[in-house]
């Protein structure tokens, strides 16, 4: 349940984005230095708000429920979770990366399926994205959803490509990999649950602002 | 032997059952007091009776034929039945009517999020009253709802449901473009809205009045400061939330209102004032309402009409974590 009174809490993202999180909590004057540390710990008190760290997809759970006031995430993960109403209050800018649909290298499998099976067979860890995006372009699909490293999928010929995050592209060049289209631009976001938004204004327009210049610099 | 029962749906037994049941008696006291009527409708409607009133696009997420080869639904609210029953009923009955509910509806759910499919709501609607006096009673009503339940730190948010839209008439975006920022807008998501502005044609100035709005709620003062924007729309919508502000202002003991330029609501039929309940115990909005002086003309009545509903298991939920915390001392 929602904080009504006492620190503000915030749900911060392990993983990639991490790192950047920290050190633009830092900028914004939140002490993260305790997160820094090994401690194996998931909340960290510090002065004025609670931090919690969770896996990325984590946070839009959290944050819808209430159970962090606000919280920092990948765009990618609020599309994929799209039905969650959290509000949206900031691109902070860094852990950009594009989702694109990538096929084998100087092979047409994507097209050949397309054409003699009237269907690709697409694996992803974003069913929903995939799902919206090839529908929007009127094209069917059959999608495989997997959850670990979705490169290994047509190389062993589960799905014809794969619809994934690509930051730098060395995971697609090393596993024969191409991007062939490109479906939404992603970088991490700052969010609020519903109520909080309303009920704890100043505190979150506040860190807001602090944000906002500290992503900006 | 276990049998199972739908997700989204829940057995009630005796002791949450009393509780709930103390609670609508509470609720329906504090609209009975106040001259609301309880009525019932039925549960399943005519589904062009639903659509008609076209409130959320889902209007109804449950709909069969009957023997006969009909169309029925299941209501997905009350706002549009009861319209539905005042203008067949009370159709040369002078206004205004007073009533009230406390009735079951039923909204798809999305899988494994712990929504409901089968629900209850509480609440009035008040027909033939219009604003502002008839937004400030529909209030204060609330109000006293949300004292009997005992949720002393519940708040009511106030907006206007015009205001987006005019506001971006009188910016000249075209209907379309409108329609992805109004989207944008009711989702919330502030990164979107500013890329939509700009495809949309809005120029800077337009663009950071319509970001700056979202973001402004709190109390009185920010009348004040919408109006520093300078757009008609805008100053149309403060003069609207400004004499609801005069009404409840001069009452004594103060009111728990907040008044939010960013707030949108999901149902088609609202103009003019809309309002959603929110309590710090509960990170989900535990209610809403507003005026809705254009349906009843889809009935064939033209009535200015204004109401709000409650969902009775979040009051409860809330009325249970407010005890607590009290108990707490925090």
């Amino acid at each position: 349940m929602s904080a009504a009174s006492g620190p503000l809490r915030l749900a911060v993202p392990r993983g990639a984005l991490f790192g950047e999180t920290l050190d633009v909590l830092d900028a914004a004057g939140v002490d993260t230095s305790e997160l820094r540390g090994d401690s194996r710990s998931l909340i960290f008190e510090t002065e004025g708000m609670t931090l919690v760290t969770m896996r990325p997809s984590d946070v839009p759970t959290y944050v819808e429920a209430g159970a962090a006031d606000v919280g920092i995430t990948g765009k990618d993960v609020l599309l994929e979770q799209g039905d969650r109403p959290v509000y949206e209050l900031l691109d902070l800018g860094f852990g950009r990366c594009r989702m694109v649909l990538a096929g084998p290298k100087g092979s047409d499998r994507l097209g050949e399926s397309q054409r003699s099976l009237g269907m690709m067979r697409i694996a992803t860890k974003y069913p929903r994205i995939a799902e919206r995006y090839f529908e929007s372009t009127g094209r069917q699909i059959e999608l495989i959803e997997v959850k670990g490293s979705v490169e290994l999928a047509p190389l062993v010929g589960l799905g014809d490509g794969i619809v994934d995050l690509v930051a730098t592209g060395r995971t697609l060049e090393e596993n024969e990999l191409e991007v062939r289209e490109e479906i939404v631009e992603c970088s991490a976001r700052f969010v609020a649950n519903r109520v909080a938004h309303k009920l704890r204004a100043a505190e979150i327009d506040e860190l807001t602002e602090k944000l906002r210049e500290a992503s900006r610099r | 032997m276990i049998h199972p029962i739908p997700p989204g749906t829940r057995d009630v037994l005796p002791d949450e059952m009393r509780e709930l049941r103390k609670l609508q008696a509470d609720l329906l006291s504090v609209f009975e007091e106040r001259g609301y009527g309880e009525v019932a409708t039925p549960a399943l409607e005519y589904d062009e009776v639903l659509t008609r009133g076209g409130g959320r696009g889902d209007h109804a997420a449950y709909r069969f034929f009957d023997e006969s080869g009909e169309l029925l639904a299941l209501r997905s609210e009350m706002t549009v039945p009861i319209a539905r029953l005042v203008a067949t009923r009370y159709e040369q009955a002078e206004p205004p009517h007073r009533l009230c509910y406390v009735a079951g509806a039923y909204r798809a759910v999305s899988p494994q999020r712990g929504e409901m499919r089968e629900f209850l709501q509480a609440g009035v609607e008040l027909i033939g009253a219009p604003a502002a006096a008839g937004t400030v009673e529909v209030i204060e009503v609330l109000e006293a709802a949300l004292d009997a339940a005992g949720l002393g730190s519940a708040v009511i948010g106030l907006g206007d449901a015009d205001l987006y839209r005019d506001l971006l008439g009188e910016f000249g975006l075209e209907a379309e473009a409108r329609d992805a920022v109004l989207a944008r807008l009711a989702a919330h998501d502030l990164v979107g809205l500013e890329a939509e502005l700009t495809a949309a044609g809005a120029d800077e100035a337009q663009a950071a009045t319509c970001l700056a709005l979202s973001q402004l709620r709190g109390g009185p003062e920010v009348l004040e400061r919408a109006r520093e924007h300078g757009a008609a729309a805008v100053s149309r919508a403060a003069d609207r939330l400004e004499d609801i502000n005069a009404a409840l202002g001069s009452r004594p003991g103060g009111h728990r209102v907040q008044f939010d330029f960013g707030l949108m609501r999901d149902l088609g039929y609202y103009n003019g004032a809309i309002l959603e309940v929110y309590d710090p115990a509960v990170g989900h909005v535990l209610g809403g309402g507003g005026r809705y002086d254009g349906l009843m003309k889809r009935f064939g009545l033209d009535r200015s009409a204004a109401g709000f509903a409650l969902y009775l298991e979040r009051v409860h939920t809330a009325q249970i974590e407010e005890r607590r915390r009290g108990e707490e001392g925090r």
